[in-house]
């Protein structure tokens, strides 16, 4: 078998032109003059967020901060049955349940607590609620504090989130 | 030079001598070429940000000024003008203290000989592009002075890779200005600038096809001379921290960068006075000569950040290579070629 005098892309002896390397600087040339004209006539499209201004769209489904459901007359869903803080793998949510005046419903949370700083958004508190009181909805992904104690979030600030992001 | 000391005549009457009109003519020049320098400073480290933003699909500065960050460069100033001056202890002071300005003066002076637009030079020299390279030579210096005197040896490798490559680059620079200067029989800017009037065709780029070929490599060598991608060798930052200016803060690393802008736009209005018809237009009379001036040097100067933001940096060996064994041999090709175009057409008699 004899080898081709043929000049392979990655070895082999040069042409002149390739030597000269000049059509290869030309069309890289080419290629970013392309990009200028293309990204100068279609800023729109270029991927960069301007962040605080506009933010990007995400799915419905993207885990944000909690929220705790309200009932008709506003207190908490919750029936305090630790399902959730049982299921939480990063252990931030802390319960303390007390005996709702309400017979037909058994327990109440008296303190509903969410450690953010421990939580990892996973999930599986709201797969794990029997009565769907906790939701991950909010799409609130900008949880910023000075303090620790500003992402031990109590149950009231917890109710008071809605599914639209809003606090009120 | 003479429409400002016409112009300083009718402010203050005829009682001028002639020396003081001359001092007060050339400082009121000198102050306007640094204002200029100055401005290259601003408006090009601005464009250049924004020619490699959208080069790689980003926007580069958006916030200080509203519309697309224009006001950048004013808050870098503002930001390095507060800047501690450092000083090493091991640096030679005086050395260390008086290359910024070195560098700069180097620059300021070349302004001196650029005509950008009828009467409007500073001073018209009848060795005008002779006196342009010839002051141009001043950067090596400054730079082997920051080099060495930065006692740095990031500083010192930079230094002499920029010395090295400043001295070559010249050579192909000033030989490709020659047969311009063959064309036109004068070294005299104006005079070369007039040559091209008329016209695109009577331009020296579209004069023969050696003039052509010597422009193509008047501008490899003006990117080399102002030590910018690929011929980056003096700062290489991912190998040589930032070359010669590596220990240089505040205002003195100011100077340097200022200096950097101001060549890549002195190199720019250069070739557009010597190849480009100067401030003639593409065609029909004379119209707004220091614009037309403006926008073929801004051309430039745009396709000098497009190839720093296309091409990848050259070894040294490589560097010395192209200059020596490739461009000096096109650049007397071109000086002989166009001798005998000119011959055979006659143009030479």
């Amino acid at each position: 078998m004899t080898a081709t005098k043929k000049a392979h892309p990655y070895g082999g002896k040069m042409t002149f032109w390739e030597r000269t390397y000049l059509p290869e600087v030309f069309r890289g040339m080419g290629i970013t003059i392309k990009h200028v004209i293309h990204n100068l006539l279609h800023t729109s499209e270029m991927p960069t967020v301007q962040y605080p201004e506009e933010h990007r769209s995400y799915s419905p489904r993207f885990r944000g901060r909690h929220r705790l459901m309200q009932r008709d007359d506003g207190s908490p869903r919750c029936v305090a049955c630790m399902m959730c803080s049982t299921a939480c793998p990063a252990d931030c949510i802390h319960i303390v349940a007390g005996e709702h005046p309400d017979p037909a419903i058994e327990k109440f949370p008296e303190t509903f607590d969410i450690d953010l700083l421990r939580c990892v958004y996973c999930g599986l508190c709201e797969e794990a609620c029997p009565c769907d009181a906790i939701r991950m909805d909010t799409g609130i992904y900008e949880i910023a504090g000075t303090t620790r104690e500003e992402f031990f979030v109590s149950k009231e600030f917890l109710l008071n989130n809605k599914s639209d992001g809003t606090e009120v | 030079m003479e429409s400002i000391t016409g112009l300083l005549t009718k402010i203050f009457g005829d009682g001028m001598s002639p020396m003081a009109l001359l001092i007060s003519g050339g400082l009121t020049m000198a102050l306007i070429m640094s204002l200029v320098m100055a401005m290259c400073a601003i408006v090009f480290t601005w464009m250049e940000r924004k020619v490699a933003g959208f080069l790689q699909s980003r926007y580069g500065p958006m916030r200080v000024g509203g519309f697309h960050g224009v006001l950048q460069p004013v808050a870098d100033m503002l930001k390095i003008l507060g800047k501690e001056d450092i000083i090493p202890d091991e640096a030679d002071k005086a050395l260390f203290m008086l290359s910024p300005f070195v560098i700069f003066i180097g620059s300021l002076m070349a302004w001196a000989a650029i005509p950008f637009a009828p009467g409007f030079i500073a001073s018209n020299l009848d060795l005008g592009l002779f006196y342009i390279f010839a002051v141009s030579s001043a950067a090596p210096a400054g730079i082997l002075m920051a080099g060495w005197a930065s006692n740095n040896k990031w500083a010192l490798y930079g230094a002499a890779r920029g010395a090295a490559q400043m001295v070559s680059y010249e050579i192909p620079l000033a030989l490709a200005a020659i047969p311009v200067v063959m064309a036109t029989g004068s070294l005299n800017m104006n005079a070369i600038v007039d040559a091209q009037g008329g016209g695109v065709l009577n331009w020296y780029i579209v004069h023969d096809p050696f003039l052509f070929l010597a422009f193509c490599l008047y501008f490899i060598a003006s990117i080399a001379e102002v030590n910018r991608g690929p011929f980056d060798m003096p700062e290489t930052e991912s190998e040589l921290v930032a070359g010669y200016h590596t220990e240089y803060t505040g205002m003195r690393f100011a100077f340097f960068f200022l200096a950097e802008y101001a060549n890549l736009f002195l190199v720019s209005c250069i070739a557009t006075a010597v190849f480009l018809g100067g401030w003639h237009p593409i065609a029909g009379p004379v119209f707004l000569p220091g614009l037309v001036f403006l926008i073929k040097a801004v051309i430039l100067v745009f396709l000098q950040m497009l190839v720093r933001w296309t091409l990848p940096r050259l070894r040294v060996d490589q560097l010395m290579h192209t200059c020596w064994k490739v461009m000096v041999p096109l650049t007397l090709l071109c000086v002989l070629g166009s001798g005998i175009w000119m011959m055979v057409s006659g143009e030479l008699l």
